[in-house]
């Protein structure tokens, strides 16, 4: 079973000057926990994303395409980065999730993966 | 108009039998809401059946046999796009054989209970979702212990039990290291199905009175599996305690009665017994908690059933460790009652001013009951009257309304407002 753990963080906190000795700390915690699940064996995948800043929003209704910049406004966490894992229950995804730097920066959703229909 | 025994006797092993055989199987496939849809039209006829031909020697064995069908149905409509399924019809296929070889199958119900009430499912849904899963009570009948449309009970009752599914919220007791910590919701569950039970216990139709039968049944079941838990033993104790009390807390006209006005020769003594007892054993493990506090207040008020007086500070001191841990305005409307008891009503009010500040309590039936009580027996009856009046406007329990109705007049003089009345009574008696 596959869940997917997305950190939602303050993006204004988030320290993309690693130079710092505050942002270093943290992008160290988040090395040492991408390896804690490796070593654990449930590390599927994981990504950090750029702030909020550089996103663009694309919809398309009535065939019309519209694009937008920015994210949706005024949520203080923002979607962050995200860590996949392999866990057999809910209760172990929980316990990985709490030990991941974003539970204590903001908030992680543990989103629990769709199989794949097996006669698709 | 008392339930027929034979029918009591016949629902309850229906339901026993019904809530092993959905936690075997759910515990199995992990999907609850197949395990009870496979077995639901076979409960339905258990539920008629067995009153008038008697509750056969294995009932789950039956259940089993009845829902077969059931089984087939699915397979056919579902295929193999789904393999809970599969692991449900496995599961059902290993129930089977333990009953061929007159086993009886694991008893996976207190796995159930954790799960409804994990952490992951909200906390409002978690006794709704004990009590359906657990005992087979119909949605619409838990709708209205908590006062939700049966609709909508209906569909976030399916919505949690897909969660358990899709998420894979673990069907087990959690280990030791996680174990008091979760137990904590499971008895928070069971203290809100037996206080949804609790505001209408005497509930005029047999088969559908109060929750509060259902909550001790479910807390026994956790006692007995739990045994070293001292919060468990306490929950139980309070609840047998509250129980006792069920026939005083209504006088032979069926109007309401406080607790200091109930004649205590009508508490059940070997209720009472019984909770002491757990109680005893729960405060020997010396790991106090809020269940076992609220279990001790019970205790000092029971003293009465055995010629004792109240002890009003021991009440008091109670009520301050269990404000202390809780500080639920709740608790303090309790306390400020209690503290009104030992020092007088000046100390209620100041303690009910303190808890006041609490938002909610505005629309608390409890907190201006007692305020009126309070301050009518501070000889201000114009305030009381409103306080009382207050309190009617707030109350959903006809007993209570009767009883509050009657105090507000006794302070008023006057029968509260009632807008039905077009004419007001001093114009017709002149």
């Amino acid at each position: 079973m596959q869940y997917l753990l997305l950190c939602y963080v303050d993006d204004e906190k988030r320290s993309y000057n690693l130079s710092g000795d505050e942002g270093r700390a943290l992008y160290g915690s988040y090395v040492a926990y991408r390896q804690a699940l490796q070593d654990a064996g449930v590390f599927v995948g994981s990504n950090a994303l750029q702030a909020v800043s550089t996103a663009t929003q694309v919809r398309v209704s009535d065939g019309k395409t519209t694009v937008l910049d920015g994210p949706y406004p005024d949520t203080k966490e923002q979607l962050g980065g995200y860590f996949l894992i392999e866990a057999p229950d809910l209760d172990s995804a929980l316990a990985w999730a709490a030990r991941c730097p974003a539970a204590t920066e903001g908030t992680v959703e543990v989103r629990p993966i769709m199989p794949t229909p097996v006669s698709v | 108009m008392s339930a027929a025994p034979a029918y009591d006797a016949a629902e309850r092993a229906a339901r026993e039998g019904y809530g092993k055989l959905v936690a075997f199987l759910a515990a199995r496939c992990g999907d609850v809401d197949a395990a009870e849809d496979a077995l639901a039209d076979a409960f339905t006829t258990a539920l008629e059946r067995w009153p008038a031909d008697g509750v056969p020697r294995n009932p789950e064995a039956w259940l089993l046999v009845a829902a077969r069908r059931r089984f087939v149905d699915r397979v056919r409509r579902e295929r193999s796009a789904d393999r809970a399924h599969d692991r449900l019809t496995d599961a059902a296929r290993d129930a089977q054989a333990a009953f061929e070889r007159g086993e009886m199958i694991d008893d996976e119900r207190l796995a159930l209970i954790f799960a409804c009430a994990h952490p992951a499912i909200a906390r409002e849904l978690r006794a709704p979702l004990i009590l359906q899963t657990i005992l087979g009570l119909d949605a619409a009948r838990i709708a209205s212990a908590f006062l939700t449309s049966p609709a909508t009970m209906s569909q976030r009752l399916v919505r949690a039990k897909r969660k358990i599914a899709a998420a894979h919220i673990p069907l087990r007791i959690p280990p030791d290291e996680n174990l008091a910590e979760r137990l904590d919701g499971v008895l928070d569950a069971l203290y809100a199905a037996f206080a949804a039970g609790w505001s209408d216990p005497i509930g005029d139709d047999p088969h559908t009175h109060g929750l509060a039968f259902e909550a001790i049944w479910l807390a026994r079941l956790v006692a007995a599996s739990c045994p070293d838990e001292p919060e468990t033993l306490g929950l139980l104790a309070l609840m047998l305690h509250a129980d006792a009390r069920r026939d005083a807390r209504r006088d032979a006209t069926g109007a309401y009665v406080p607790l200091d006005d109930q004649d205590p020769t009508r508490w059940d003594a070997a209720a009472i017994d019984e909770a002491e007892a757990l109680l005893a054993r729960a405060v020997r493990t010396n790991r106090i908690g809020r269940f076992q506090l609220e279990a001790a207040i019970q205790s000092a008020y029971a003293v009465r059933r055995f010629g004792y007086d109240l002890d009003r500070s021991a009440i008091v001191a109670f009520y301050d460790a269990l404000l202390a841990r809780t500080n639920s305005p709740v608790v303090a409307i309790n306390r400020a009652m209690a503290l009104g008891r030992l020092h007088g009503p000046n100390a209620a009010l100041a303690a009910l001013d303190a808890a006041a500040t609490d938002p909610r309590l505005a629309t608390y039936q409890p907190y201006w009951a007692a305020r009126a009580d309070a301050l009518a027996r501070t000889g201000n009856p114009t305030a009381a009257h409103d306080a009382y009046t207050r309190a009617l406007g707030l109350t959903v329990d006809p007993a209570i309304r009767r009883f509050l109705t009657a105090r507000a007049t006794r302070e008023g003089g006057a029968p509260p407002p009632d807008n039905r009345r077009s004419t007001p009574e001093r114009w017709r008696s002149g």
